[in-house]
């Protein structure tokens, strides 16, 4: 039956069901990864933001919360200039990271 | 050398004082109104950032400390101002003619129970950091299910930061207790997700941030900036915590078979009778007043009063030592100058 | 779950309840809603415990939908309350006891700011004067009509005809307890048993026999909240937040639901059938929804009055299989028989929701 109006979706993250497995392959393959403090240096740095959102804390986050998809839609926009790499306080190897996602979340870029 | 010195409490600041004091030559009294010495310390197993134990830190200071006059479960029972000096009435009834007095009441651990929605007291899964120490000294905490520990969330600035709570007052040290009881637990539980929920994180001393980014690079412990909202328990027992996910603006939960609340400080009821007694006046922010924040932290407004440790505000362990030191080293030259 | 530590709880927040005199105001919706309960009530204070309740027809909204809808001037509200004030002290009363947690809230929030703030207790008191020449006293005591069967819920069990208990199984029946927002959330040492871990709902389940659910959305909003049901654009947030509230309840398999609120018992009774329609979904045993009554109604129930003389036929929720449980006995051909026999028609059976 239609009532003009219908359950709403949650935005709410719920960790029980976040799988963690890739994240930890991840973090076996780049231990740095959890180093980010999520200060926002790489995203304001980063040439292709502006026009496409791509932010690298996000995607960390992203990846950590359940957020395969949106991440590694936003990754496309990458164009792994390094830049990140160069402002990340915490000394992250932003473009080894971006492509260890790549290699470990590699399905889920199709 | 006559003088009477009466230390008010017997945690590590007066400990400390009084070690000082004894090497100086002087006999100190400590006052302490529990059954031990060692405050607080005494019933926490390692400290930051080192892992140092606590217990060698309390027991070489009781064994520097044994030539001080010691009276265990004494209160003061009440002070009468004498002309230039002061008359200590204690609970065992002796009596004490002085005009020196060190205050080194500390603080009292944030009763978490006042943070209804955390549900301390109500939920099974629900202890403070001071609990999970205790259960790291002793094993013994029916809350604490070792056999299934599969994610264990820390709730940072309990009772600190928090106006409705009438504590507005950063405590200081929670933020790298968590970092070290979080690695504690993962150590002991590798296979647990380890969260903590914060606000900010505040790692300001000396090899924090270092212990700090070795929970989360070593230990891959996840902090989530947010404070916890509710905790409610589910059909199996276990908590259900809810925050916000504030970096990326979203609600998050997450179910746990372990929170821990770490509850903050706040100004000691011993102290605040202390202040009754001796008309010692008390700072906005609910701890004891010092003559000045900057210059003189251990001074009291009070000519022969002085402080040492949390009674002025919540202080880490190395920094209540060196106000112990240094008050020490205050009161001799006090001393010598009359 | 330590009892213990709710226990505790509950006794840093006890209020003091008056046993008698007590001036009262009905809701706006609640009998459209849920026609039998505040007859019932005044039938069980006056008629069963013989206590002084006076009620006046004189008496109008507390204006506090208008006023969580946004849509009036926190003067005129107060305007409207000082008039109902006027009433109880003309009436000789000094206790007030309101149907409506919305208007509990809002006579507390209106006391509380009138002590912060004297000077508009002054101007109020002039724009009564200058409206209807009406002069106040503030009540000595605010109550809320539950927080009186809280306080009567011995009495009514030593009366009792019934316990909250299966008959087929000799267990204590699950009841879930769903508190109105504005019982307590703005002013936690108002309502009994405070905010967090209210008691006064949980009260009467104990003393009559049955055994309160803890689950873990037990504090969440039943879904009305106004402004999400009033704006249709909204009403998908409204049904989700009722839809949340089920899930979370679902586990414990609850028998019924108790509701301190207007609002809460509505949205809980009629969202089960959309929930049901839309995502064919049902949370009572044997395609049955789980039956949601206001206290009044349950308190009804455990004395021994006719199911069909409260009126829990215009629930949504068949009430049948949970009386059926109690050992309540009914006539099925009675159900749709209203004062003197008149027959009140038959409603359409739903698709989806099992109902009698």
């Amino acid at each position: 039956m239609d009532f003009g109006f219908k359950l709403s979706p949650s935005s709410a993250i719920n960790l029980d069901k976040v799988d963690t497995e890739k994240f930890a392959e991840l973090h076996r393959a780049e231990p740095d990864v959890y180093k980010c403090m999520a200060c926002g240096s790489c995203t304001s740095t980063c040439p292709a933001n502006r026009f496409s959102g791509m932010s690298v804390r996000k995607v960390i986050l992203g990846l950590q919360r359940g957020k395969e998809k949106e991440v590694i839609a936003m990754m496309k926009n990458c164009m792994l200039c390094g830049k990140c790499s160069m402002v990340c306080p915490r000394g992250i190897n932003t473009r080894h990271l971006i492509l260890s996602i790549c290699r470990i979340y590699g399905e889920d870029m199709k | 050398m006559k003088e009477n010195i009466v230390i008010i409490g017997g945690g590590i600041a007066g400990l400390e004082a009084a070690c000082q004091l004894l090497d100086l030559g002087y006999k100190p009294i400590i006052i302490e109104k529990s059954d031990h010495l060692g405050g607080h310390v005494a019933d926490w197993n390692c400290l930051f950032p080192d892992m140092t134990p606590a217990g060698d830190i309390v027991s070489a200071l009781i064994s520097k400390a044994a030539d001080a006059n010691i009276f265990l479960n004494t209160e003061i029972s009440f002070v009468n101002k004498l002309q230039d000096s002061y008359n200590i009435m204690l609970s065992n009834g002796i009596s004490i003619i002085t005009r020196i007095m060190l205050v080194t009441t500390g603080f009292s651990v944030f009763d978490a129970s006042k943070k209804e929605e955390y549900g301390y007291g109500v939920y099974d899964q629900v202890i403070t950091n001071k609990d999970l120490e205790h259960w790291f000294n002793t094993g013994d905490d029916r809350r604490v299910n070792d056999s299934a520990m599969n994610a264990i969330g820390f709730v940072h600035c309990v009772g600190s930061r928090d106006e409705k709570a009438r504590n507005s007052q950063c405590s200081k040290v929670c933020c790298i207790t968590a970092v070290k009881q979080a690695i504690e637990m993962k150590q002991k539980f590798p296979e647990a997700m380890v969260y903590c929920f914060y606000m900010d994180l505040r790692m300001f001393g000396k090899k924090y941030e270092d212990f700090y980014i070795s929970a989360q690079r070593d230990y891959g412990i996840r902090f989530i900036r947010g404070r916890v909202s509710e905790v409610s328990e589910n059909i199996d027992g276990r908590v259900i915590v809810k925050a916000e996910d504030t970096l990326s603006g979203k609600p998050v939960k997450v179910t746990l078979d372990l929170l821990v609340l770490m509850a903050g400080m706040v100004c000691s009821q011993d102290s605040t009778k202390v202040a009754n007694m001796i008309k010692l006046p008390l700072d906005s922010d609910g701890f004891l007043k010092s003559a000045d924040n900057v210059a003189d932290i251990i001074d009291s407004p009070k000519e022969g009063i002085f402080y040492a440790g949390a009674c002025t505000g919540p202080k880490t362990v190395p920094e209540t030592l060196a106000e112990a030191r240094a008050a020490a080293l205050k009161i001799h030259l006090y001393i010598m100058k009359k | 779950m330590i009892y213990q530590g709710k226990q505790k709880i509950w006794a840093d927040y006890q209020k003091e309840i008056p046993d008698n005199h007590w001036f009262y105001v009905r809701s706006c919706i609640r009998q459209n809603f849920f026609p039998g309960a505040e007859k019932m009530f005044l039938e069980i204070c006056r008629g069963l415990l013989k206590k002084d309740i006076f009620e006046t027809e004189h008496h109008t909204t507390c204006g506090g939908i208008a006023y969580h809808c946004d849509t009036i001037p926190q003067e005129t509200v107060m305007t409207i309350v000082a008039r109902q004030f006027a009433l109880m002290t003309e009436a000789g009363y000094e206790n007030y006891v309101a149907s409506c947690i919305t208007s509990f809230g809002n006579y507390i929030e209106i006391l509380e700011t009138w002590k912060e703030f004297p000077e508009l207790e002054t101007r109020i008191r002039e724009m009564l004067w200058k409206a209807c020449k009406r002069e106040f006293n503030k009540p000595k005591y605010v109550a809320h009509a539950s927080d009186l069967i809280y306080k009567y819920r011995n009495e009514i069990a030593a009366r009792a005809k019934f316990r909250l208990v299966n008959r087929f199984t000799g267990e204590p029946l699950k009841v879930v307890e769903h508190i109105g927002c504005h019982y307590a959330k703005m002013f936690p040492a108002r309502g009994v048993g405070g905010a967090e871990y209210p008691y006064v709902l949980c009260g009467m389940i104990e003393s009559w026999g049955g055994n309160v659910i803890d689950y873990p959305e037990r504090r969440h909003c039943c879904g009305y909240g106004f402004r999400q049901y009033h704006v249709k654009a909204n009403r998908g947030y409204s049904l989700s937040n009722t839809y949340k509230k089920f899930e979370s309840m679902e586990p414990y398999h609850p028998d019924f639901i108790l509701t301190n609120c207007p609002g809460c018992p509505y949205f809980m009774d009629r969202w089960q059938y959309v929930i049901a329609e839309t995502e064919g979904k049902t949370y009572g045993e044997n395609g049955y929804g789980i039956p949601v009554l206001t206290y009044e109604e349950l308190a009804s129930l455990v004395l021994g009055y006719n199911p069909w003389d409260i009126g829990l036929q215009l629930h949504q929720v068949a009430v049948e299989p949970l009386l059926d449980k109690i050992g309540i006995e009914y006539d099925p051909k009675e159900k749709y028989k209203g004062l003197n026999e008149k027959d009140l028609m038959r409603p359409e059976l739903p698709g989806v929701l099992r109902c009698c």
